[in-house]
């Protein structure tokens, strides 16, 4: 039998309740949560939260096809640092996750890297090409249950009405990547006055609202379930609301950066700014915020898009989008998000591992019996971010020079200890 | 002054100080050898990644008539086209010994990118949609040689044509204003940036309605491939509503100056020769420009050392 591990003196929280206590973790489950327990290893909370561990609806994690940017096991480490207990792997690979074959791979690669659940979504299109839809049947039986062409909105309506229509059969959740493609040529930034300035091609809402609301109209007449990705603009908060007040079964997420970064950032011209869908206004970000806070959004996903030194420093129009967020995500959130902590760890961990589907060993109340699937964090350490120190492989952080607070102190997958005291086990 | 990147950056102070010195250049361009040492021993290279005759012919003349040394970066036969990256072709000639760079790019934003990677000074030759801050600089020079006027209170220019798509526009609208003048810009909506109200400028979209109320009419270069994109239906239906036809030339107040910063598209924005029109100061644009790219030059690299001698 393995060595017991009890983490000492931290705050549980869990749905109904919020206590001093320690967790003692045997094998790979948690056995009991109570005061003065005693284990072989002990890890110090005192002053830190212990929640389930954070789930990320939306990693980018670059394998196959883009291993100079991220591998598996570096973007799961970057994970496990960032308080991460499962990532679900965007499709968006090379060649790209319509296969089983693919999906199998991804699966068996975060086995293999052994740091965190890697959750392979699955594409709603063949390649991603928004033509024909993707075995998704095939997928569906071979564990998938998010599928989504994220990168690129499925742009023909007839086509996700169909896609809708066959995932109801199936029981699984399209996740939509909303931006209808016409308005969004050649765009670098948001349409706004700044991008007037600086005179270049505007990103304007409406390229976002426009999908979010017709995807919601084809979830009312299919009765499917859509997740909708990264949501950044205040109509779509307001139109994701009206939808669930309609009792339609549609979720969505939002990013740290979209809660905390404005499209001023841009006239600094750091391509590391750049991100689909881009930076929006401050009005945007307080109409996130307001979101978060009663519900209409339920989950922050990392939008995680590590891309190498060398794409980042092309200019503005040919750099790609994306920037890092798995080791940032906590401290940006309980910086700016503006939400008490038991609502950062339902928007991080339970309702996405309910999104996901993995809520039989994600997401679950700190209690005995269940997976240890843990995050411990201080939520009042201020810390500063060094991009050279990133576990990712990628430095393409916004956060330079901005202090972040909240930190992961250790992280516990299926009762192992992958981060200790802020530092990766392996 | 480090860089010229924008007109933004340079300010009042900075924009008024390359005028004046503009004038001792225009002096030296008149002599009978019009060159001086004063940036003997510095090298300007010209990276251009765009197509450019005059803009870049004139910097290299005006190194040449103050001593520089020059060099000229062709990107269809550099190493660019071998993959490497802007920033290794920007520290692989900082490294051979350059003081300045003189920058064109399709990109915006290059200029700012490039100043990060290298000790030499960044002149913005045009960069995207964004800045031409040089251009603008030539722009007020004739300005105010034609009318003798040392600031804009008062006048009324108007930018007519492709302002969306136009650095020459948005460097124009910041100097224009910046001394003072009431710009407004003519086009129609389609080729107006998404939101232009934070910008110190009237908005007409008909030509007609103003011709004969401005002191300054600066006509843009409309691209055909404006069309393609929709942005107008037919460069006849354009040229009707906003080029420039003798019968608008007629409605012109008789003093008012017209202006372009080339190359013309006749026929489109241009239904006339330019010069059938009597203030037409589209010639005097590109004599100036030497002498304002010898004063960009002289005020970047020319730091403690004279104008004077010959060389």
């Amino acid at each position: 039998m393995s060595k017991s591990i009890v983490i000492k003196g931290g705050t549980v929280i869990n749905r109904s309740s919020q206590e001093v206590a320690d967790v003692k973790i045997e094998n790979d489950c948690v056995v009991e949560v109570g005061k003065n327990l005693k284990g072989d290893i002990q890890l110090d909370a005192s002053g830190c939260i212990v929640s389930s561990g954070f789930v990320d609806l939306h990693a980018h994690l670059r394998e196959p096809g883009k291993e100079e940017a991220e591998t598996i096991e570096t973007g799961s480490r970057a994970g496990a640092l960032g308080g991460y207990t499962a990532l679900v792997a965007m499709p968006n690979t090379d060649p790209p996750q319509d296969s089983v074959a693919v999906i199998d791979f991804v699966r068996e690669q975060g086995k293999r890297a052994g740091l965190v659940d890697v959750v392979p979504s699955g594409c709603i299109t063949l390649g991603r090409q928004g033509e024909s839809l993707a075995p998704m049947a095939e997928l569906a039986n071979a564990g998938v249950t998010l599928f989504t062409d994220d990168g690129n909105g499925v742009q023909d309506a007839a086509l996700m009405r169909r896609a809708l229509e066959y995932a109801k059969g199936l029981g699984i959740t399209l996740a939509q990547h909303c931006e209808v493609a016409e308005l969004t040529k050649g765009a670098v930034m948001n349409e706004c006055s700044c991008c007037t300035d600086l005179g270049l091609p505007g990103w304007p809402s409406i390229a976002e609202e426009l999908m979010v609301f017709r995807d919601i109209e084809l979830v009312r007449i299919t009765g499917a379930s859509m997740h909708f990705l990264h949501l950044s603009t205040m109509r779509s908060v307001e139109l994701v609301r009206a939808a669930k007040r309609d009792g339609l079964a549609i979720t969505a997420e939002v990013t740290p950066h979209h809660l905390s970064l404005t499209q001023e950032l841009l006239s600094s011209y750091n391509p590391v700014f750049k991100v689909n869908p881009p930076l929006r206004s401050i009005d945007d970000i307080r109409a996130l915020k307001a979101g978060l806070l009663d519900g209409t959004i339920d989950a922050i996903a990392t939008d995680h898009a590590p891309h190498p030194r060398r794409d980042k420093e092309m200019s503005l129009d040919m750099a790609p989008p994306g920037m890092l967020g798995l080791e940032t995500a906590l401290g940006v959130v309980l910086a700016e998000g503006g939400c008490e902590i038991r609502d950062v760890v339902a928007l991080m961990s339970w309702n996405p591992a309910k999104i996901a589907r993995i809520d039989a060993e994600h997401g679950r109340d700190v209690v005995a019996g269940i997976k240890a699937n843990l995050c411990v964090f201080d939520p009042q350490l201020t810390w500063s971010v060094d991009p050279e120190r990133l576990a990712s492989k990628s430095i393409n952080t916004p956060y330079v020079g901005r202090t972040l607070r909240g930190r992961v102190r250790h992280t516990m997958f299926k009762g192992t200890a992958t981060v200790i005291d802020g530092q990766a086990q392996k | 002054m480090k860089h010229l990147r924008s007109i933004d950056e340079l300010g009042l102070d900075g924009l008024t100080g390359l005028l004046q010195l503009t004038d001792h250049m225009a002096e030296i361009n008149q002599r009978p050898v019009p060159k001086v040492p004063a940036l003997r021993g510095r090298t300007v290279a010209s990276l251009f990644f765009e197509d450019s005759t005059r803009t870049r012919l004139s910097f290299e003349t005006a190194a040449k008539r103050l001593s520089a040394d020059t060099m000229t970066f062709n990107v269809s036969t550099s190493s660019v086209n071998k993959g490497e990256s802007l920033r290794d072709t920007v520290a692989t000639i900082t490294d051979m010994g350059v003081d300045a760079f003189v920058v064109r790019h399709k990109s915006v934003g290059i200029p700012w990118q490039i100043s990060q990677w290298t000790t030499a000074s960044i002149i913005n030759a045009g960069d995207g949609a964004h800045q031409h801050p040089t251009q603008a600089l030539v722009d007020c020079y004739t300005i105010r040689e034609a009318t003798h006027a040392q600031n804009f209170s008062g006048m009324k220019i108007a930018i007519v044509g492709d302002i969306k798509h136009s650095r020459v526009a948005r460097s124009n609208i910041q100097a224009f204003t910046l001394l003072g003048a009431n710009v407004v810009l003519v086009a129609p909506p389609t080729l107006l940036p998404p939101d232009v109200s934070h910008w110190p400028v009237s908005v007409s979209h008909k030509l007609d309605e103003i011709i004969d109320k401005v002191d300054v009419l600066y006509m843009l270069r409309l691209q055909s491939e404006r069309m393609a994109q929709g942005h107008v239906p037919t460069l006849r239906e354009y040229s009707e509503q906003y080029g420039l036809t003798q019968k608008r030339v007629l409605a012109l107040k008789s003093d008012a100056i017209v202006m372009h910063p080339g190359p013309m598209n006749r026929g489109v924005e241009m239904q006339i020769d330019p010069s059938d029109v009597k203030n037409s100061l589209i010639h005097r644009q590109v004599a100036n420009g030497v002498s304002v790219r010898m004063a960009v030059l002289f005020e970047l690299l020319g730091s403690g050392s004279s104008l004077g001698g010959q060389a």
